[in-house]
């Protein structure tokens, strides 16, 4: 009993003891909070990959891909179709996408990407990542007359409405162009008093950059290609009712954040739903050629990941197989390069991966058949050792707390030496008072990381709040969103990691009075009685 | 062995030195002693003179390097560390010329310390209302009833001494060892825990052995013990027994 209230109002008078579990109490505090963010980020990631790269991927590398699709489906589902839950094919092909802005081409690298949008919101999330309401319902590639994300600030105006304006502009810009050439040869013809013949096209291609800062979608792109991609464009096309075969870009694709003067995030974009845009892909030929096409984009595409928001453009599978030459003209049947699965839930996704690859051998088929794991490998594998590392260091820092909880110890120790001798007088054993100390240090490490324990919990809860705090204070962007893409930090709160969280610290705590207290059990008696 | 009946603690060739550096130190060189049952007796004695030695061999703090200790007619030096543990939490009680209160504890607190010394905390929280009431008794017995939830630190060295006191009889014990009880305190606080001793002496028949360096004090114990340089001086005690109800002054033959 006396070792209970000795070790209770040891705690209660010893304020330098509670001092030194300051640094498990901060410890312990850390280290839960960057689990929780660690842990919250690894999550939303996890999420993120997985819904956006469903379970099992087949891909086919050639340039033709693999022909009849359904024949490939029906053969995986007689091998594993138990664990399927659905699939969806799809066509890659990598391509230039061509932006005009302020009369520049802008190009960026995008992986074309066919889909079926029935099937696709299938095997990964799609349709949740659209910025327009309805197209995250049911996908289309129909442009929408307008409400593409009209709350979200900077975004601009888009759908059709933009479209008849910028189509209205462009016709009166192509008319006053007409005129000023109509002029300018009539100048040049009366200036050299003879015709030439070479100076409208001359005039015609300056314009832009002279006379002409404004949008000017056509004029811009080289002669030869615009020759290609103009004959498949309608005879009759109105860009003010007509629109292209519908694109869906990666909001990265077509944007770039910024900050401005005030340091705020500004979203900067180069098209926006309603623009035209071109796009190059080689056709499925063995020996391909360009394909050059104009597309309207119809959405954007905001998965938060900025490798998946950078890279990807959707259009329609049926209009890519036949602008890639992907149909056979004579039996019908379509090629697709990749076959997506989505397991049923709890499904072992390496067996299926490897009964599959069994089946499509890789010296045979130039397939590559991989889970959505194998593809995030590295990413995840990334997170994982990073954690791992962080938890050691900051283990290492309440080890350190321990050694100070040690030498904090020993001085308690020996300031109590007459105590400890005074208690053995009265018959205490030297386990009994070996018990105080150790209870004490058992109770000192509660405290600190219970402390510790809430004030973590308490600072993963306002984290959000806490950033723009430190913000505001240091000027310093705590969790830049033009970098992670999340608009606030995801935490998860881990009951587990909690619980050894505490007991690891609770542990090195009680294992730092051990010295100390076998010292003060080992104390001889009449020693300690004669302490001054 | 047969021990004298009448004495409750005797020391039969107690020797001890202690070493350092390879040189030994004699501190006690032989001392056969015996305190009889119900007196109070006091060992007089210069500093370093072994008396204090003495009192730790015969509380069982430290342990002989030959000779033996008898408490009760049963030898207890040579006992195991749990049983001298009891010895010296419900045998016997003792009180130490610098009190000795725990200071993180109230009065009632330190009274209390033995009986939580010895039980467990079910055991304490089972009879914790009769021990209370018992740590109260004490310390009525000793006056500071009124004072029993004070600090040490709140207390004057007179108060902490009756504190101890009524620490020291928290177990009922059959003896009391005193080193040095007044030591430290003027000769009037003194006075007061010397008549408060001899009243427990009388009334409860309490055997008290004392040791001071002070001969005046030393006198007004029943039986005194003279010690020099590790030895009994007076060896021939036996003849010089008083009556314990005759508070006659002992006739000493070093004097």
């Amino acid at each position: 009993m006396y070792r209970l209230l000795l070790c209770f109002r040891y705690l209660r008078t010893r304020y330098i003891a509670l001092a030194s579990i300051i640094s498990v109490t901060l410890g312990v505090a850390t280290l839960i909070v960057v689990n929780s963010v660690m842990a919250g980020f690894s999550a939303e990631m996890h999420e993120r990959l997985h819904g956006l790269a469903s379970d099992i991927v087949i891909e086919c590398h050639a340039s033709g891909g693999m022909p009849d699709p359904d024949a490939h489906l029906d053969e995986i589902n007689r091998i594993v179709g138990d664990q399927i839950a659905g699939s969806s094919v799809s066509v890659h092909v990598p391509s230039m996408l061509g932006i005009d802005f302020n009369g520049q081409l802008i190009t960026h690298h995008v992986n074309l990407v066919g889909i079926d949008a029935e099937t696709y919101d299938n095997v990964s999330h799609f349709g949740r990542y659209l910025l327009h309401p309805d197209n995250k319902e049911s996908v289309t590639f129909d442009l929408r007359e307008d409400g593409y994300e009209e709350a979200r600030e900077g975004f601009p105006h888009s759908g059709w409405g933009h479209r008849r304006k910028r189509a209205r502009e462009q016709k009166y810009l192509e008319a006053e162009r007409k005129r000023i050439a109509e002029l300018s040869r009539e100048a040049a013809r009366l200036a050299s008093g003879k015709p030439q013949k070479d100076s409208p096209e001359m005039v015609e291609s300056d314009g832009p950059s002279i006379g002409f800062g404004g949008p000017t979608l056509g004029t811009v792109l080289p002669e030869g290609i615009r020759e290609e991609g103009a004959g498949e464009s309608p005879v009759y096309f109105d860009a003010e009712t007509d629109q292209y075969p519908g694109i869906i870009l990666g909001i990265a694709t077509c944007s770039n954040k910024s900050r401005d003067a005030e340091g705020n995030v500004r979203d900067h974009y180069y098209c926006r739903p309603g623009d035209d845009v071109r796009l190059m892909f080689p056709n499925a030929s063995d020996k391909p050629k360009v394909v050059n096409q104009k597309f309207t984009v119809v959405d954007l595409y905001e998965s938060g990941m900025s490798e998946y928001d950078s890279t990807f453009a959707f259009v329609r599978l049926d209009q890519l197989q036949d602008f890639r030459g992907m149909i056979d003209p004579i039996s019908g049947t379509t090629s697709v390069t990749t076959i997506q699965l989505k397991l049923i839930e709890g499904a072992d996704l390496n067996a299926v991966r490897d009964a599959l690859r069994q089946r499509f051998p890789p010296d045979t088929y130039a397939y590559s058949i991989q889970t959505w794991r194998d593809m995030q490998g590295p990413l995840l594998a990334a997170v994982r050792l990073e954690t791992t590392i962080l938890n050691i260091l900051l283990f290492l820092i309440i080890a350190v707390a321990g050694f100070g909880i040690l030498a904090t110890f020993f001085m308690i120790v020996v300031e109590k030496t007459r105590d400890i001798g005074t208690l053995k007088a009265l018959g205490a054993s030297g386990s009994g008072v070996m018990s105080i100390f150790l209870s004490y240090g058992l109770l000192l490490g509660i405290v600190g990381s219970g402390v510790g324990l809430i004030g973590g919990i308490a600072f993963v809860h306002n984290i959000n709040d806490i950033a723009s705090v430190i913000e505001k204070i240091t000027g310093q962007e705590v969790f830049d969103p033009t970098v992670y893409y999340f608009t606030e930090i995801p935490t998860i709160l881990n009951p587990f990691t909690l619980a050894w969280v505490m007991a690891g610290a609770i542990a090195i705590a009680t294992t730092a009075s051990v010295l100390p207290a076998i010292r003060a059990a080992r104390m001889h008696p009449v020693a300690a009685l004669r302490f001054e | 062995m047969h021990s004298s009946p009448e004495l409750l603690l005797e020391a039969r060739g107690i020797r001890k030195s202690y070493h350092k550096d390879k040189i030994e130190l004699p501190i006690l060189r032989g001392i056969d002693v015996g305190f009889v049952t119900g007196e109070m007796s006091a060992l007089v004695g210069r500093s370093g003179s072994g008396k204090s030695t003495l009192m730790h061999l015969l509380a069982t703090l430290d342990q002989p390097d030959s000779g033996e200790v008898w408490f009760n007619g049963a030898r207890i030096d040579n006992q195991s560390r749990a049983r001298r543990d009891h010895y010296r939490n419900s045998q016997i009680g003792i009180i130490f010329q610098f009190y000795h209160l725990l200071p993180e504890l109230s009065a009632i607190e330190n009274v209390l310390a033995p009986a939580m010394i010895r039980r467990s905390v079910l055991g304490y929280l089972r009879d914790r209302k009769s021990l209370r009431l018992r740590a109260e008794a004490m310390l009525d017995r000793v006056g500071l009833l009124t004072r029993s939830h004070h600090q040490p630190s709140e207390m004057s060295g007179g108060e902490m001494q009756r504190v101890a006191i009524a620490r020291s009889l928290m177990s009922d014990p059959k003896l009391l060892l005193a080193d040095e009880p007044t030591g430290n305190l003027d000769t009037e606080t003194g006075a007061t825990i010397l008549s408060l001793l001899r009243e427990l002496n009388r009334e409860d028949e309490l055997t008290i052995v004392m040791i001071t360096h002070d001969d005046s004090i030393a006198e007004t114990a029943d039986r005194c013990y003279r010690m020099c340089d590790g030895l009994l001086e007076d060896n021939a005690s036996d003849a010089a027994k008083n009556s314990r109800s005759d508070s006659a002054k002992l006739e000493t033959v070093a004097a």
